[in-house]
């Protein structure tokens, strides 16, 4: 049986030469999308996985925010509000924000180094298809006597162990979630280091391909260590194990301890990618090359390697010994300097630059001021002696949305933007993504922004009442709120029209400055491609010459 | 057509392996959450789910073994195998280090705060009034009662001696492997397997000993936690590398491998070492330390 893939697809290859040959695409829904093993439309699977999940567990803040439009409790009971504060994080973080980056990894990576496809394709196909049964699994929760989990996502116990029936399986929905990101990652890494084509050295690989080998190391790194959280969170709940327990000689922080170990590089595996984009797209628009790229990877991999020796930043007030405080505190701090190096070198690619500002590029520098709000907001978080007074307040509940919604989600629709024409080939409506971006953008901040004063005067989060000082400013943040949510739809909007009824065809290009293996296949991209390796020089990498 | 086959790495069309696994998965979790709220027909389906996965280990297995014997595999597709291997037990590193991880920190921090130290002496003083910090511990309220602990220098020291001499008998057999030695091969596997078995055989005894005569159970406080959680999950790792060795000794005694290529049984020897390695940390800091 020939299994091997259509053979003749080049470089610039002309769509309509030999096209049949190796453009077939299997038939029948299961063939196509249960049974495939084809990196771009599993990278397809997990994207629109993540926008459905995106939704949902937008739907969740939206419920939130209106029970915070006012003081007093007007719409849901407190539990089933801390239900939604829980889920929602448990959605985002692990349905939306992580598969996203997934299915860009998968759709991207091999265009952009030159592989036919993913190191393991079947592996990949089960990376994908055990998402929506932990998902299920994982909402089915909240239909059950006891509700879903009410603890927030950080599971802490003694709280989480008091969990009714849903517990077991908001572990084992963890334990799924765990499973298919430690397999998405290796197969990232076995790609990258064996897959890439003849010429195309580590240090002239794309941003985004070096920015997800890390997070890639970083997954492998600590989605083991939750996975062992939440294993003896099971144990001390149904077979009396006593590891949170002080009693039998365990200690409930210890379990924060664990969780931060893998929950503060999580926030990197979340961060990172996005790092990758906006490395993409600013040089692209600004018509330049990337500012120091070299320096880039390094603050990237210097990041990484800070992320696992700053957790208990989360757990300033817990009673740790001040050694450990101080510790923790400097190393924090140190992260500010890779990042303020990335920082730099946006701004300095962007310098002088020919600029225009279409769509990606507005959400790419929509992502370098915003994150940077957020990024301050943690340095300031960061100060053991001022996080005594921030700690579990809306001012981090600002703090990381700054760096999630217009950090990581902005710079979703970024990439999804500038790769939507590659991967439908259609051009999406400038200007109704252009809409798409004010509104966010107004509407983000609106939304964000009076929660660090909320928090600074004293709001504690996960907090379904609060008292009446703080209505003015929780009003104001519900209805940037609830215009955020429906923004969300236009780009939902934006995305079908482009992919079914654009009339516009996207050239192999597409972007005037765009440069990088993936702009030199055909739009959309063939479904199979580089199964020929090309060979890479120099001057055909975003970067330009070698370093 | 053949000519590129040698040539171009190998994507396979399609695949129902993976869904199956997941449909295993899910009937296996969601089941035992069931189970574990009480239902008692939910550990049938829970079996049903461990079938499932079984079934589709060996249809996924059984096709790349078939695929790789049949020689489409090229040097590139055999290195992403291994890296899928190495990274693979690297996230099983990261697993064990999480539960090593707690016992240090319960060890070295925990205990002695519950006693007093560092800037607890109140906390000791109103909370648990008397206890001393000690090890082995089941903690101030001495959770799960009094029991006795497994010397390192007896059933453990001989587990010891059995898997650092398993290591051994896989070397052996990697060796005979490499110089094309087939009889040799199969024996010094077949006696990894035994040794593995060995070694299995002496922890249940161990654990039954645990339960029946020292009272150490799972729910001896932190102690019986991390004794039974590391040992046990140890003790899973020990069950699925002999489980592998053996399919592995099936395969040579069909005649698979070749003496320069034979990624299956290399994954296998990795991951034997590995399990090695682990019962090395367990023996020093759970039994003698």
């Amino acid at each position: 049986m020939s299994s091997i893939t259509g053979e003749d697809v080049t470089i610039g290859h002309d769509d309509a030469h030999g096209h049949d040959d190796h453009d077939h695409k299997p038939e029948g829904f299961l063939a196509r999308w249960v049974f495939t093993t084809n990196h771009k439309d599993i990278g397809t699977l997990y994207l629109v996985f993540a926008l459905l999940m995106f939704f949902i567990g937008g739907s969740m803040a939206m419920v939130i925010r209106a029970e915070l439009f006012m003081p007093g409790l007007q719409l849901v009971e407190p539990d089933f509000f801390n239900q939604m504060t829980t889920m929602h994080a448990l959605i985002m973080v692990f349905g939306a924000v992580m598969p996203a980056w997934v299915g860009f990894a998968n759709w991207m990576i091999p265009l952009m180094v030159g592989a036919p496809d993913m190191a393991l394709p079947r592996m990949n196909n089960w990376s994908f298809w055990i998402l929506p049964f932990a998902f299920t699994m994982l909402l089915s929760t909240l239909f059950m006597d006891s509700g879903g989990p009410a603890a927030g996502w950080t599971l802490y116990p003694p709280l989480s162990l008091q969990t009714g029936d849903s517990f077991a399986f908001v572990v084992f929905s963890v334990h799924m979630m765990g499973i298919s990101s430690i397999m998405g990652a290796i197969n990232i890494i076995a790609t990258i280091l064996n897959m890439r084509a003849p010429g195309m050295t580590l240090l002239r690989m794309p941003l985004f391909v070096w920015t997800w080998l890390i997070t890639a190391y970083l997954l492998i790194a600590v989605m083991p260590v939750l996975a062992g959280a939440v294993t003896m969170l099971l144990t001390d709940h149904f077979f009396g194990t006593s590891f949170f327990n002080a009693a039998g000689g365990g200690d409930p922080v210890m379990f924060q301890h664990i969780f931060w170990f893998f929950g503060h590089p999580e926030v990197y595996i979340m961060i990172l990618p996005a790092f990758g984009v906006v490395s993409e797209i600013l040089p692209t628009f600004s018509r330049k090359p990337l500012f120091g790229y070299a320096a880039m990877v390094y603050a990237t991999a210097s990041i990484a390697f800070l992320s696992f020796i700053v957790w208990a930043h989360h757990m300033f007030t817990v009673g740790m010994p001040l050694e450990g405080e101080l510790f923790f505190m400097y190393a924090t701090m140190l992260i500010a300097v890779p990042t303020g190096v990335k920082v730099f070198n946006w701004v300095s690619t962007m310098w002088k630059g020919s600029m225009t500002f279409e769509t990606p590029m507005l959400f790419a520098i929509g992502f370098v001021v915003l994150f940077t709000i957020g990024g301050l907001s943690g340095l300031m978080l960061a100060i053991t002696a001022s996080d005594l007074q921030y700690h579990d307040t809306y001012f981090v509940v600002a703090h990381f949305h700054y760096v999630l919604v217009p950090g990581a989600v902005f710079t979703l629709m970024a990439g999804a933007y500038y790769w939507l024409p590659k991967w439908s080939g259609n051009m999406y409506s400038e200007r109704w993504g252009k809409i798409h971006f004010w509104l966010s953008t107004i509407s983000v901040n609106v939304l964000f922004f009076p929660q660090h004063y909320l928090g600074l005067a004293g709001m504690p989060r996960r907090i379904p009442d609060y008292a009446p000082q703080f209505a003015d400013f929780n009003m104001w943040s519900s209805l940037g709120g609830f215009a955020f949510g429906a923004s969300q739809l236009i780009f939902v909007g934006v995305v079908i029209h482009c992919v079914f009824f654009s009339k516009v065809k996207a050239t192999a290009r597409v972007w005037e400055g765009a440069k990088g293996l993936e702009w030199t296949v055909p739009s959309p991209a063939p479904h199979h491609t580089f199964t020929h390796p090309p060979t890479v020089t120099a001057s055909m990498v975003a970067h330009g010459e070698d370093h | 057509m053949a000519e590129h086959a040698e040539g171009t790495y190998y994507v396979p069309h399609g695949t129902r392996w993976p869904m199956t696994g997941s449909i295993g998965l899910a009937t296996m979790l969601g089941s035992a959450g069931f189970w574990l709220n009480g239902s008692d027909t939910a550990m049938w389906t829970f079996y049903v789910g461990v079938a499932i996965i079984i079934y589709m280990i060996f249809g996924w297995f059984g096709q790349v073994i078939r695929e790789s014997e049949s020689g489409i595999y090229n040097a590139q597709v055999d290195t992403s195998f291994r890296m899928g291997m190495a990274w693979f037990i690297f996230s099983e590193v990261m697993f064990f280090a999480c539960f090593f991880g707690a016992l240090f920190y319960a060890r070295a921090l925990v205990v002695p705060w519950l006693g007093g130290s560092s800037n607890n002496a109140s906390t000791n003083e109103i909370l648990w009034q008397g206890f001393m910090a000690h090890w082995p511990t089941n903690g101030p309220g001495e959770v799960g009662g009094d029991f006795g602990t497994i010397p390192a220098f007896g059933i453990p020291f001989l587990n010891t001696l059995i898997l650092l001499f398993s290591g051994v008998t896989i070397t052996m057999a990697h060796h005979a492997l490499k110089d094309g030695k087939r009889r040799a091969l199969v024996l010094w596997l077949a006696a990894t397997v035994a040794l593995g078995a060995l070694f299995l055989f002496y922890q249940v005894e161990e654990y039954v000993h645990a339960y029946r005569d020292l009272g150490l159970t799972l729910g001896s406080g932190i102690y019986g936690s991390t004794f039974f959680m590391l040992t046990g999950f140890h003790g899973l790792h020990v069950t699925l590398g002999a489980i592998m060795l053996t399919v592995i000794l099936f395969r040579c005694m069909a005649g698979h491998f070749k003496p320069d290529s034979h990624f299956g049984f290399e994954a296998v020897a990795w991951y034997w070492h590995f399990v090695d390695v682990v019962w090395l940390g367990l023996f020093i800091f759970v039994y003698v330390l």
